[in-house]
């Protein structure tokens, strides 16, 4: 992966697997710290589970025998001082973490942050996507259902939506003073 | 520095799309629209699934062709990624390999507008990419 977005982008897919109806994607910029939350309301895994999910050479699909998604972040966010923690309720959902070095060396670029979350909100039509992004004096957010509801009838995935979804975000990102 | 758009101006837009819309009722029978699902689990995403999905729906609506572009989990390929399944109107869905931006824009030229087939085939046995198959 080159860069956070990549990994918000598959680890959100997770959550689309575990067939959440509400995914919370929370990034924190703060002190030293550069935190990315994904929160779903999805089926959740049995502890047994949750303590495999971080083996490469551990995965829930039948289609091939590895699952590199979380044990690539972990790799990533270790390299900077940081940790991954994962917190699951098997019918709940589940909540995890990742912080990384804000400042170090290694932490990879935010990457096109603005198209991931257009891709994933437009990709995935059948769940909805809560988007926050908080730095030291300011936050923005974005909701899904707003989206949708203001939309009405117009599908979310006609392009036009989709390019006026990614430059909505980077306007208010930059607004903010993000720093891509 | 020019205005920051809010969702104020999704609402303006919404009517100019809602009077596009009505007047191609497409939405209605999606199974007239070009449908395309892009493999995006951590192979595809690594290989740049995100680039190609962005240029396809991108390419598509440039050239007008109503499509449907949507995300899927991985299908087994990853050795081939980015992986797209396209499903022409009345068609069966056909799985294409090694998508990078050159190989999309031969698909769109070739197989979506012509029916022609192009190299980079996965041929598989099924209905169609669903949770079932990528689980």
């Amino acid at each position: 992966m080159k860069d956070l977005s990549m990994h918000i982008l598959d680890i959100a897919q997770n959550s689309v697997r575990a067939k959440a109806s509400l995914v919370q994607i929370n990034i924190v910029e703060r002190g030293e710290i550069f935190r990315i939350e994904v929160i779903d309301d999805g089926c959740g895994m049995s502890e047994e589970t949750l303590k495999k999910v971080t083996d490469p050479f551990f995965t829930s699909r039948t289609t091939r025998k590895v699952g590199l998604g979380i044990p690539l972040i972990k790799q990533n966010a270790e390299q900077t001082g940081g940790f991954v923690k994962l917190d699951s309720k098997v019918g709940e959902g589940t909540r995890f973490k990742a912080e990384f070095g804000r400042y170090h060396i290694d932490r990879p670029p935010i990457g096109d942050l603005p198209g991931t979350m257009a891709l994933l909100i437009s990709g995935n039509t059948g769940l909805d996507f809560v988007f926050t992004y908080t730095n030291e004096q300011k936050s923005y957010s974005l909701d899904s259902r707003e989206v949708k509801e203001i939309l009405g009838d117009v599908d979310i995935r006609t392009p036009r939506v989709v390019s006026f979804l990614q430059e909505m975000i980077n306007d208010n990102l930059i607004e903010i003073g993000v720093e891509f | 520095m020019t205005k920051v758009k809010s969702l104020d101006d999704l609402r303006k837009m919404r009517d100019d799309l809602q009077s596009k819309v009505n007047l191609r009722e497409k939405s209605d029978h999606p199974e007239k629209m070009v449908q395309i699902k892009v493999s995006m689990a951590t192979c595809g995403i690594a290989s740049g699934a995100k680039e190609t999905m962005n240029f396809l729906i991108e390419e598509l609506d440039a050239q007008a062709i109503d499509t449907v572009v949507t995300q899927t989990g991985c299908m087994g390929y990853c050795y081939a990624e980015p992986t797209i399944e396209v499903t022409l109107p009345g068609e069966k869905p056909v799985v294409f390999g090694h998508v990078d931006l050159k190989k999309a824009a031969e698909i769109v030229e070739k197989y979506i507008k012509n029916g022609e087939l192009v190299d980079g085939i996965i041929p598989v046995n099924y209905e169609t990419v669903d949770e079932k198959n990528n689980e």
